[in-house]
């Protein structure tokens, strides 16, 4: 536990009318260490990434974000866009979200937007062809073209996104996320309709950009094969509410959690074949 | 799948009947109005003649159906050659065209009627760009396009009536002035996504028509502003003589004829269509634009990118606008005379149906639309009667073969590896 904290979720609530989505969670995210969040279908994930990337304003509770140049962003009262651009976290939706008539390219280079529109002077400058703006916008596609090779789309750089393979659209969209310079990347479901190679090529990507980013990571999963490889902190959801919090051992071998997943009731003994699992292990 | 002799007859029989069931209420029926009032006539003989013509032609129509298909496998799949063409070179296309329309006057086919014609597509070519930004590229439906084209006609109109401002002065304040009113609906109704913002723009449309029509203390009401002044070319008025200043003719030394102003005009309309272009094509490959493109695609995804969604989307808005004030201005000093007439909802569909036929997003497209659906009219003004049958016709079949538009396709603002086409 070396790393400092990146993202403190302090007693987060967020209400729907009478539907408790998350429920007094807290919770805390790293530095330079991806964080899983796990949880049976409901359990309020993407809610909470709602929440932490602005989409959704939560009920009660605070989010602190503490990047590693220092300060603070409150992020539960930062809205929309701003949660993007000032405190810099960026994400990945559970079903894709490109700009799929748009070019592989252009999708990278939108997402280095705030950049680029300072550089052109709100677009004065890049009306007039200023130099300024001009180098600034050959720096961006550089930064496009290292990424495209990071993920191996180099050569597709100028087809429509749309018509990518689908795993492809995948890793474009973690590059796209990157392009905004994030200190914190939430990836919704990353592996999700993924083949067992591209699940594989995933989970290197991810350490990758741990490694060499030195960025936190947030990782919502379903694919156990990819969260308990990769992760180094797992949250559980179940309900809206933590039942646990650990390394993927901890958390792999906890009652409360095999109970979540197999649905027994509190009171009841664990199943048999469990028991038996957790025995051996 | 061919078809029996019979069945083609049968199938033309039906269809004649239900043309003869048409055309009883339609065609044998007709109301006359006589010295004892209106009497009811019939020309039933008309009936069968409109069964027949729709027997021979749907029995012609099966007939050829083998050869029509044969005919519609030969055609390439995909993008017909012409549009592939155009969208392959679009600087070439774009610049012949511009070369074209800056020869037209000194060539032999461009007299008076011409250039007058010339001009008036010309507002229409700029009229669409400047949609074309605000819905090719934005994604925002806008249905009340004329209302920025007349508060920019009017602004010009009013502050060279009050206080003698001239056309060029006039210009960029008319410009400014249907922003400022883009900005001001741009800014409560720009969260309104699709139908909801088409409606509001449309609504607001008829609103600035009404209001142009009741305050008729500034606007002149239903009579229109006249007597308008007409553009100087840099300072030096288009007449025949002016007490106290040097008139064109009279600087060049050149005999004077009224077609001196016709031709100004023309290029000055063309010089304001080419800047929009420009700054449209221009803009698209500029951060902005690309936030534009992106808007229209995906606006969550925007928003997770950190891009501001309002302050894009009214940009656009304002941009857009900004050009429909400069149209405004142009039609109000060439016009001489505005009115709200002028300025109705459909003036706002033609534009709409410009840049939509035209092919979203696509410049070529905007002119050629514009050719089609407010040059061919002026030509076969002889037609006029038939002119809304031709315009729902082409319509049609624009929808049925070129849905997208005429030129539908979308060229990278940006390429990575050069040279090779994608």
């Amino acid at each position: 536990m070396s790393n400092p904290a990146l993202l403190q979720v302090e007693n987060l609530t967020m209400r729907f009318g009478g539907l408790v989505a998350i429920n007094d969670l807290t919770m805390t995210a790293r530095q330079g260490e991806i964080t899983g969040i796990i949880g049976p279908n409901g359990a309020g994930k993407t809610t909470f990434f709602n929440c932490v990337t602005g989409f959704y304003k939560p009920t009660q509770g605070r989010m602190t974000l503490t990047p590693p140049e220092g300060g603070t962003w409150p992020l539960q009262d930062m809205q929309g866009y701003r949660i993007a651009k000032k405190a810099r976290v960026a994400r990945t939706f559970q079903n894709i979200r490109l700009f799929s008539g748009m070019t592989v390219l252009e999708n990278l280079l939108v997402a280095q937007h705030n950049k680029l529109m300072k550089a052109s002077l709100f677009s004065v400058a890049g009306l007039l062809g200023f130099k300024r703006y001009r180098t600034a916008e050959a720096e961006a596609v550089e930064r496009a073209r290292q990424w495209l090779v990071r993920i191996g789309l180099e050569k597709s750089a100028d087809i429509p996104a749309g018509s990518l393979p689908y795993g492809a659209q995948r890793r474009l969209e973690i590059a796209r996320a990157m392009c905004t310079d994030p200190v914190l990347l939430c990836l919704d479901e990353p592996a999700a309709g993924l083949n067992p190679k591209e699940s594989l090529e995933l989970n290197e990507l991810l350490l990758d950009i741990r490694k060499t980013n030195e960025i936190g990571l947030l990782l919502i999963e379903h694919d156990m094969s990819v969260v308990m490889r990769i992760s180094d902190h797992v949250v559980v959801l179940d309900y809206g509410a933590r039942i646990a919090d650990g390394t993927p051992d901890q958390v792999r071998h906890d009652p409360n959690v095999i109970r979540a997943y197999l649905g027994a009731e509190e009171d009841e003994p664990l199943p048999a074949v469990v028991a038996q699992d957790l025995g051996e292990a | 799948m061919t078809r029996s002799l019979f069945d083609m007859v049968k199938d033309a029989a039906l269809a004649a009947l239900v043309a003869a069931l048409l055309a009883l209420p339609l065609l044998g029926f007709r109301l006359a109005d006589s010295a004892q009032g209106l009497q009811l006539e019939t020309r039933l003989s008309w009936v069968p003649i409109a069964a027949a013509i729709v027997f021979a032609g749907r029995l012609a129509l099966n007939l050829a159906a083998p050869w029509l298909a044969k005919w519609k496998d030969r055609a390439p799949a995909g993008k017909p050659k012409l549009e592939t063409a155009i969208n392959r070179r679009p600087l070439y296309v774009g610049l012949a065209m511009a070369a074209a329309a800056l020869a037209l006057p000194l060539t032999p086919w461009g007299d008076r009627n011409m250039l007058d014609k010339g001009t008036l597509v010309l507002i229409y070519v700029m009229l669409g760009w400047g949609l074309n930004i605000v819905v090719g590229l934005a994604g925002l439906l806008v249905l009340g396009y004329a209302a920025f084209y007349a508060v920019g006609a009017y602004s010009y109109a009013i502050l060279s009536q009050i206080f003698g401002l001239t056309f060029w002065e006039c210009l960029p304040i008319s410009g400014a002035m249907a922003a400022l009113f883009g900005l001001l609906v741009g800014f409560p109704v720009l969260r309104l996504r699709g139908d909801y913002l088409a409606i509001v723009t449309l609504g607001f449309g008829e609103i600035i028509r009404v209001i142009l029509l009741n305050w008729a203390s500034i606007t002149g009401g239903p009579n229109g502003i006249s007597g308008i002044q007409r553009p100087s070319f840099f300072g030096m008025p288009m007449t025949a003589s002016s007490p106290g200043h040097t008139t064109f003719h009279e600087f060049f030394d050149i005999p004077f004829a009224p077609t001196q102003r016709i031709v100004l005009l023309y290029y000055v309309i063309l010089l304001l269509a080419l800047v929009t272009n420009l700054v449209s094509l221009r803009i698209r490959r500029l951060p902005i634009g690309r936030a534009w493109e992106a808007l229209r695609e995906d606006e969550i995804a925007c928003r997770s990118l950190g891009i501001n969604p309002t302050a894009s989307k009214l940009s656009a808005f304002a941009l857009g606008t900004a050009f429909a004030g400069f149209a405004g201005c142009f039609f109000a000093t060439r016009q001489g005379f505005i009115s709200p007439e002028s300025f109705t909802f459909l003036e706002s569909a033609v534009i709409l149906a410009i840049v939509v036929l035209g092919g979203m997003g696509s410049q070529t497209g905007v002119v050629l639309a514009a050719v089609l659906l407010v040059g061919l009219p002026e030509w076969f003004r002889d037609l006029a009667q038939y002119r809304m049958i031709a315009f729902g016709g082409a319509m049609v079949l624009i929808m049925l073969w070129r849905p997208k538009g005429l030129l539908a396709g979308r060229t990278p603002t940006i390429r990575l590896n050069k040279g090779e086409a994608a």
